[in-house]
């Protein structure tokens, strides 16, 4: 039982308020007005000197948009948002439009490097580190640098960000965009494609394996800024990519919205990884400021024998809302979904998926660990359907949740729906605390409580972690110790 | 003022002005106002997520009248019994005889005659429930009831069996409800009928009856509910409301054979220290039948344990339905809530919908749920084709096998033997697939 | 007797049996040996009747009836038994129900009287006794929480009460120690008459010390490479099948 208090008592007293990514980073930025009309968007539009079609699109968007309501069904509770009072773009001043890295503000590339995240391939390739990570970097509203596109051109791959796309391969944006989250979609999709400001493309052409992982490292900067970025990736046939994700954002008594949106569709034979490690700023220890992450992640798995999994690692937002999905259309085709979130604080995490099986012999998986500790809630919302034709669809989904002190909530809420007979579909869920047993045992060879707790913790997130990158393993693991230890770096 | 939105409402509305005169005005005003603020529950109502009653009811039918024929009816149990037939309790149908002491059986007037506090508090339970629309209505509309109480100490040995028919000829609608209030210590069998009389069969049966029960310290309850053969135009929601105090036992289970679309809610409060409540059933539906079974158990003290086991069987178009929530109150530490649905289709038209949910609010517990759905399992089918069973016996042999791993908990012999002969029956009308 | 005539059998696109034949004559005591993956249990299972093998080519004759074309029930019916290499568990059946439906299925298929549950009980015992097959197994649902052992002398009880013409053992041995493989061993040789033919189909020579075949047949690549009598086993287990297999590597 000692342990156990202990335990708790360490959690208790996590400083949240510790979040080390919460600096500031001081430029000068060009905004739009505030608030948002159609001049908003055409504005936005006209920045991004888009094509008329792609305006009639956001705009349509935004006039879907004003009719819609924000739903209520996910177990997390704000003050409403005054959509009127947010900045709806916001870049860099300096930086219209960097041509090379010497073109980027400084203070920007300090940024990223306080951030962990290099923005100059020569440090890495003179580096111990022999893989190399090509990185899109996006600073509010805009992408500020991408690295190795040269090297990722030479295999035909396209990485750049999709304001460029847009310029220089419309017929692409214009065949995926929307295609796999419609600017109907909801309340958030629907916005953010109304006023989207950037994010990044990926075309991996047929047959290309991608040469390097591709990530993308989102920071929101600006005060009562919205964060709307829009990521598109598409792997043609027969082709392979695994695209990480990382975001963080600095400490702010007041909340930011971050609404993003990410469409990937593979086709026959294709592989897309998508990974996601999200620090967004939770907020502190009374609750004040973070990031509301409301996030519309979707996947299609258009083609045959496609290949969708998604892997994420949920430690930061005071909201997160967020539903990694795949559509099974093509025959053979196989969607994954591991996760680990982790809520402290005031967090309220309301996060899972959908595997929604259309073709034969279509397979998903769902591994999903909630950690809560403080006072914070974590719901796990998944659902898996099969329709009438989906022959022979399999899922198994396994939801695990940890409770650490009694002023938490861990709910699993799924929706398991079978129109096909030969469809099998497994579900199982638990819900318990730390094992005194285990603790003890840890102890009993000399941890501290704390270790014992990072140690158990590990072991019941390590399925999901074993998904990810090695490298980003790492930094997830530390991460989730910092999340609930808040000393432990 | 309420503002009717449409003629459904304007006939329910119609209907609780009747009623509002047989008594109990003030309960029945404080449950129409909790309906009218919800209205018939559609599928956007979280926890009616799969069944949309509001369409099912668009035209709600005229409330039954009922009337006095003696009737002939056939017993399966050998039982206290207490027959309400077409939305009234018919004591003439009933089996009062020898009842033991402290057992007492009243009827909605009386027990309004008696304003015994404790009687009206179980009639009208506040717990888990309370909420929901289809149990507003109940309250609003109910036209009798029948009232059991047993008193401290007691140990009933015949079970005590409600049963709750359909007779007319002619579609109507029937609200009703029956409380069981067993006293601390005390000990009850009891069973649950909902059924038309044979000839009937054919009637669309708007019928909505909650049994609740209210189980003191230490009481121990067996409940055994089937409801049967109500035809394809029905609607019928069947709510159980469970109070439980510390160390009182429930043990419940059911058969649920489909019948139109028909709706089995229970709601449990574990609102005592070591309280122990297990629901097991199981559902068989075809054709175009709905049949949903919804669970709320709410732990709200420590050291609660709540099991579930339901099993579902559909063939043809038949559509299922099991949502079962385990909420655990931050006060209900060492809670152990298992909950397992699984559910058969036999069919490529059938549709199965699994909602298990956990809202878990207290870290030291040990709380799990499984759900799962298909087909019959290949490897054993063959195993016992290749022995020399012929497809539809293998099949059914599997079937019941299923079907009884919910049942298996039974005590007693006969009501086992007797869901088991139901399921053997309903097995045997369906082709092998 | 059975007889299987230029068998050939695919799983999707993969032709596993490439035209196999082979004859096992009534009183005969066949062996099939093989390496691993070569599609001995194919064989059993297509004999059986199990869904998802489709057979492209050939036939399968029960005392002369081709019986492809039949459901598994009926061709237990014929006189078929397979004991099978992984008993499959069946929770909830208990296993006395179990062997009674099955017993009664056949009788009523071949037009005999169904056994009485006393009737049936006293065969039980009997063939229990035999095997070292407990009451308390019995009283279990089938082949649920049975040791590799348990389920493999069920197996062997169920044939000593179907008494089919035709046993089929898959790899009966496998999974088996020495005390149960004897137990095993001694049931199907107790078993054995004029009018019953047996294939064995086994990795190692081992169960065929127990079980003394008649022939040998070394099956691989889809086909019977060799045939010849019990020494082959011998011959086999000194080489191992590497001559069989040399073109399999690629």
């Amino acid at each position: 039982m000692a342990a156990r208090h202990e335990t708790v008592a360490r959690v208790e007293a996590i400083d949240v308020d510790a979040y080390k990514y919460g600096f500031t980073t001081d430029i000068e930025s060009e905004k739009a007005p505030k608030g948002l009309d159609e001049d908003t968007v055409r504005f936005i539009s006209a920045k991004k000197n888009e094509p008329e079609w792609l305006k009639q699109w956001r705009l349509e968007a935004f006039r879907r948009w004003l009719t819609m309501r924000e739903p209520e069904w996910a177990r997390v509770h704000y003050p409403p948002i005054d959509y009127q009072d947010l900045y709806y773009y916001a870049a860099p001043k300096s930086t219209p439009g960097p041509k090379t890295l010497d073109d980027v503000d400084p203070e920007l590339l300090r940024t990223y490097e306080k951030l962990g995240i290099p923005l100059r391939e020569q440090e890495i390739l003179a580096g111990v580190e022999t893989r190399k990570v090509a990185v899109d970097a996006v600073f509010d509203s805009v992408s500020v640098a991408t690295t190795f596109k040269e090297e990722l051109a030479k295999a035909g791959v396209i990485f750049c960000p999709i304001s460029e796309a847009v310029q220089t391969h419309p017929e692409l944006v214009r065949q995926y965009l929307g295609s796999v989250v419609p600017a109907t979609d909801n309340f958030f999709a629907t916005l953010n494609s109304a006023v989207y400001s950037d994010g990044s493309f990926v075309y991996v052409p047929k047959g290309v394996r991608c040469p390097m992982e591709l990530s993308t490292y989102f920071r929101i900067n600006e005060q009562k800024t919205g964060q709307f970025e829009r990521t598109l990736i598409i792997a043609d046939a027969g082709s392979y990519v695994s695209y990480l994700e990382g975001c963080t954002a600095p400490k702010r008594d007041e909340n930011q919205l971050h609404a993003a949106v990410v469409e990937l569709v593979a086709l026959d034979d294709a592989e897309i990884k998508y990974s996601t490690v999200q620090n967004w700023y939770p907020g502190d220890s009374a609750g004040r400021g973070g990031i509301y992450n409301f996030v519309t992640k979707r996947g299609d798995c258009r083609g045959r024998n496609s290949h969708i999994s998604w892997t994420q690692v949920e430690t930061g937002s005071a909201i997160t809302w967020k539903y990694p999905s795949c559509i099974l259309r093509g025959d053979n085709s196989q969607g994954e979904f591991y996760s680990i979130a982790v809520s402290n604080g005031h967090q309220q995490v309301d996060s899972g998926t959908k595997m929604i099986h259309l073709g034969r012999n279509t397979k998903s998986r769902i591994v999903s660990k909630g950690i809560s500790a403080g006072k914070s809630q974590n719901t796990y919302r998944g659902q898996v359907s099969a329709h009438r034709k989906a022959d022979n669809a399999r899922n198994y989904t396994q939801c695990d949740s940890l409770l650490i002190g009694h002023d938490c909530g861990a709910h699993t809420v799924p929706y398991i729906e079978s129109k096909n007979t030969s469809a099998q579909f497994e579900h199982e869920a638990t819900t318990s605390k730390i094992s005194e047993d285990q603790l003890f045992y840890a102890m009993q060879r000399g941890l501290t409580a704390e270790e014992a707790t990072a140690l158990i913790v590990n072991g019941f997130v390590r399925d999901v972690l074993q998904q990810l990158p090695m490298e980003f393993a790492v930094e997830a693991q530390k991460l989730i110790s910092i999340s609930l230890e808040g000393s432990v770096g | 003022m309420i503002k009717l939105a449409n003629e459904a409402d304007a006939i329910y509305e119609a209907q609780y002005q009747t009623m509002r005169k047989a008594g109990a005005e003030q309960r029945r005003d404080r449950a129409y106002k909790s309906f009218v603020e919800r209205g018939l529950p559609n599928r956007r109502v979280e926890s009616w997520h799969y069944t949309d009653l509001k369409t099912a009811l668009a035209k709600p039918a005229p409330l039954a009248a009922g009337d006095e024929r003696a009737l002939a009816l056939d017993r399966t149990h050998d039982s206290i019994r207490l027959v309400t037939l077409d939305g009234k309790f018919r004591p003439d149908l009933s089996d009062l005889s020898g009842l033991p002491d402290g057992l007492r059986v009243q009827s909605l007037h009386e027990a309004l005659a008696d304003d015994n506090p404790e009687i009206t508090a179980a009639l009208w339970p506040e717990n888990a429930g309370a909420e929901d629309a289809a149990v507003a209505l109940n309250g609003a509309l109910m036209q009798d009831c029948v009232v059991v109480s047993v008193s401290s100490g007691v140990k009933v040995t015949r079970p005590i069996e409600f049963v709750t028919l359909v007779g007319a000829s002619v579609p109507e609608a029937i609200f009703t409800r029956a409380a069981l209030i067993v006293g601390a210590g005390a000990s009850v069998k009891a069973i649950e009928t909902a059924g038309v009389l044979p000839r009937e069969t054919s009637i669309a049966t708007q019928i909505n009856h909650l049994l609740a029960l209210r189980l003191e310290n230490a009481s121990e309850v067996d409940v055994l509910s089937h409801i049967a053969g109500f035809g394809g135009g029905s609607v019928g929601v069947f709510s159980l409301m469970a109070y439980l105090a510390s160390h009182a036992r429930l043990n419940a289970h059911q058969l649920i054979e489909g019948g139109g679309l028909l709706r089995r809610q229970v709601f449990a409060a574990l609102d005592g220290e070591h309280a122990h409540a297990a629901f097991n059933g199981v559902t068989l539906a075809r054709g175009r039948q709905h049949a949903d079974t919804t669970l709320f158990v709410d732990h709200r003290q420590p050291h609660g344990t709540s099991h579930e086991k339901f099993r579902t069987i559909l063939d043809e178009q038949a559509v299922g339905v099991f949502q079962g929530k385990i909420l655990v109150r931050p006060c209900a530490q060492k809670t152990d809530g298992v909950m397992q649905s699984k559910a058969i289709l036999l069919s490529d038209g059938a549709t199965m919908n699994n909602k298990p949910e956990l809202e878990i609010f207290a870290d030291d517990v040990k709380c799990g749920h499984g759900a799962a759905c298909g087909r019959l399992d290949g490897d054993q089918l063959f195993y016992l084709m290749a022995r020399g069973l012929p497809r539809g016996e293998a099949q059914s042999l599997l079937l019941e096998a299923f079907a009884n791993e919910s049942l298996v908990d039974i005590a007693d012999e006969r009501s086992h033997n007797f869901l088991t002969a139901r399921i053997g029956a309903w097995l045997a009308e369906r082709t092998p697939s | 007797m059975l007889e299987i005539k230029n068998l050939h059998v695919s799983v999707g696109d993969r032709e596993i049996l490439k035209g196999l034949t082979l004859t096992v004559k009534d009183g005969e005591v066949a062996a099939i040996m093989g390496p691993n993956g070569t599609g001995k249990s194919t064989l059993s299972y297509v004999i059986a009747g199990r869904e998802g093998y489709e057979v492209t080519e050939g036939e399968v004759l029960i005392n002369g009836e081709n019986i492809l074309d039949l459901d598994p029930h009926e061709r237990a019916a014929r006189g078929l038994f397979l004991a099978f290499q992984y008993p499959v568990e069946i929770p909830g059946v208990a296993t006395m129900q179990f062997l009674k439906a099955a017993l009664n299925a056949q009788r009523r298929s071949r037009g005999e009287p169904e056994l009485q549950t006393p009737d049936l009980m006293k065969r039980v015992r009997e063939a229990a006794a035999k095997l070292e097959v407990s009451q308390e197994m019995l009283r279990r649902p089938l082949n649920s929480g049975f040791s590799g052992g348990e389920k493999k002398r069920m197996e062997i009880l169920q044939m000593a009460l179907l008494e089919p013409s035709v046993g089929i053992l898959d790899e009966t041995d496998s999974g088996l120690d020495i005390d149960a493989l004897r137990v095993v061993s001694e049931g199907v040789n107790s078993l054995r008459s004029p009018e019953r033919s047996f294939l064995v189909i086994t990795h190692y020579q081992r169960l065929l010390d127990y079980i003394r075949p008649d022939s040998v047949h070394v099956m691989a690549q889809g086909v019977i490479q060799r045939s010849g009598g019990p020494e082959l086993a011998l011959e086999l287990e000194k080489n191992g099948y590497r001559d069989y297999i040399a073109g399999e590597a690629a």
